[in-house]
């Protein structure tokens, strides 16, 4: 087990590595330079040239991505070009809404699917199936901004039981910030639960198939019985997986949602950083993104062979 | 063939259709505002009602299907082009270095959240239907590279392969003749499935507006138009979402239906 750790903690690190290159390079070839760009076109040289000195923009390239990846590793994710406050700062703030709204989806997704799943598997075949199946391939085709639009004209603007947009702020109790998130985490979470249901419904089938299940009946256990007790619990190894897959897909998904409800979370900080040629806030926040995607799939995959053991011997 | 697959080919092809048909013929001009006649609901003159500009949204939709289908279709062939020769030669050179290094570089791709890169690609490169296409197309390069390489490692063993060998094909030639021919089908198939991805990612990102810039229609910048006026215009964000949803589903039948109609062993044990 040490040692299949230490190899998948290599590989994080390297893809860490590449990631941060890859980002810093793309953004570092963008065209406009963001000096000129605050500035406005009638700055003067000297002036655009004081305030790139100001940002940091003047040292060679090498050493601002040393200095931009040391900076992170300790925690210093450098000051933004337009707020002149410290990134890590911004982000920290914005994650309040962002990381709660990602949790909050996941946990819809997975209420709503693994009944779903389960209750469809158990009705293989049968009508109960069908229309459990065809709900999800309805839910896989949604995009979820357009479903989220769709939730605002009823729930907000029709019955007005929730806003139509915006965040109360956690200060005025945890009720009141959960209510203003409830609608994009709906949206957030439907297409998400249409896949966990699928994923879910197709591992118990695999398993419905196995010798040990035949035992379970032939021991005298009931169909129901016999689902619960041993199936459920083996389908949760690759249901788990994706569980842990589809928490980066949320967070990242949430960047739409947020346009949708106007949500002050991550999504927005990065469009109005990169209209605002914010590229240290949007080089920042990219990162973290990536960071959260790769260390929940490093964590995914450790959990995943400390249950099941043949995929260590297997690497 | 199947329900599914019969469901989904007609979905498909009217969205192929009614993009085709626009080339020759739409209603109205899709671009032609017409202030007075704004914000109708579907009738008989308009069957798909006006926007805030008064443009036709049936002639609108029409053109915006070309736009949908033209990104995620490119963007499946960028992912095909280079994926499936990546995959084929990982398996070529299974357990090498060039096998280790082109699967663990899909592996990075993968770890990307897609849509985050997407955006920043269109960010940095500007807004456009060329830069969404090649932002969509990059992460569909390590869907068909693992799926090329997973079938093609089990052909790898079978014992025409090896015939093959015997007759003294190289390994590049084996690819190409033998290998490749027998992964088609999961690329069809794959493909299908990529090419409804590609339609909601494009809808993604021209919603937030870094997708098919003005003049171009597209369904997502449809969809952004209407947010604001979603009380007052519903039609507006219903028809492009339906749109979207009809297209999507309709491929994603059609991909379920093609692997179980292609798919030999589970012809046989229909019967």
């Amino acid at each position: 087990m040490l040692r299949y750790s230490l190899k998948r903690l290599l590989s994080l690190i390297l893809s860490l590595a590449v990631a941060s290159l890859v980002i810093f390079f793309v953004i570092e070839v963008a065209p406009g330079d963001p000096a000129s760009f605050m500035l406005g076109i009638n700055a003067q040289p000297d002036t655009v040239a004081a305030l790139r000195a100001e940002l940091g923009l003047d040292v060679p390239k090498a050493e601002r991505y040393l200095a931009w990846v040391g900076g992170m590793v300790t925690g210093d994710f450098g000051t933004s070009y337009t707020y002149r406050t410290p990134v890590a700062r911004m982000i920290a703030d914005r994650l309040w809404v962002s990381l709660p709204l990602a949790l909050y989806a996941l946990m819809l997704s997975t209420l709503i699917a693994f009944p779903a799943g389960i209750y469809a598997a158990a009705r293989r075949g049968r009508p109960g199936d069908a229309v459990v199946m065809g709900a999800t391939q309805l839910g896989v085709a949604v995009p979820n901004f357009w479903f989220a639009m769709m939730l605002v004209l009823v729930f907000a603007i029709n019955l007005r039981w929730f806003g139509a947009g915006g965040f109360a702020g956690w200060d005025k109790g945890l009720l009141t910030g959960l209510h203003s998130l409830t609608l994009p985490a709906i949206a957030l979470a439907l297409p998400q639960a249409a896949i966990l249901a699928r994923v879910m419904r197709s591992a118990l089938l695999d398993i419905l198939g196995e010798d040990f299940m035949r035992t379970a009946r032939a021991k005298g256990l009931s169909r129901r019985q016999a689902l619960w007790r041993h199936a459920v619990r083996n389908a949760l190894i690759p249901v788990l997986t994706i569980i842990g897959l589809q928490f980066s897909f949320l967070l990242a998904g949430a960047i739409i949602i947020e346009q949708v409800f106007y949500l002050p979370g991550l999504g927005r900080l990065v469009f109005q950083a990169i209209s605002a040629r914010d590229l240290i806030v949007v080089e920042s926040v990219v990162m973290l993104l990536v960071f959260a995607v790769i260390t929940v799939n490093f964590m995914v995959d450790l959990a995943y062979a400390l249950v099941d053991p043949r995929l260590r011997a297997r690497t | 063939m199947s329900r599914n697959l019969a469901l989904g080919a007609i979905l498909s092809s009217l969205v192929v259709l009614a993009a085709l048909t626009s080339f020759l013929w739409t209603p109205y001009d899709h671009a032609a505002m017409n202030i007075p006649d704004k914000l109708q609901v579907p009738n008989a003159t308009h069957w798909f009602g006006t926007d805030h500009f008064g443009r036709d949204m049936f002639s609108m939709i029409m053109v915006g299907a070309r736009t949908s289908i033209a990104v995620a279709l490119l963007a499946v062939g960028i992912g095909m082009a280079l994926g499936v020769p990546l995959g084929l030669a990982a398996a070529a050179r299974k357990g090498t270095w060039a096998d280790e290094l082109i699967m663990r570089g899909n592996d990075l791709v993968f770890a990307f959240p897609s849509l985050v890169i997407a955006i920043l690609i269109t960010a940095v490169f500007g807004p456009g239907a060329v830069n969404a296409i090649i932002a969509i197309g990059i992460f569909n390069i390590p869907v068909f590279a693992r799926i090329t390489r997973g079938a093609a490692l089990s052909l790898w063993e079978r014992e025409f392969i090896m015939a093959a060998r015997v007759a003294g094909k190289g390994a590049a030639r084996i690819s190409a003749e033998h290998i490749l021919p027998n992964v088609l089908n999961l690329l069809i198939v794959q493909g299908t499935i990529q090419f409804s991805l590609g339609i909601l990612a494009e809808a993604g990102l021209s919603y937030v507006g870094l997708g098919a810039q003005p003049p171009l229609p597209s369904w997502g910048r449809m969809l952004a138009d209407a947010q604001t006026m979603v009380s007052f215009a519903p039609h507006m964000a219903l028809i492009p979402g339906v749109a979207i949803i009809l297209t999507v589903l309709g491929l994603n039948l059609m991909g379920d239906g093609l692997r179980d109609w292609l798919d030999p062993r589970l012809r046989v044990t229909r019967g």
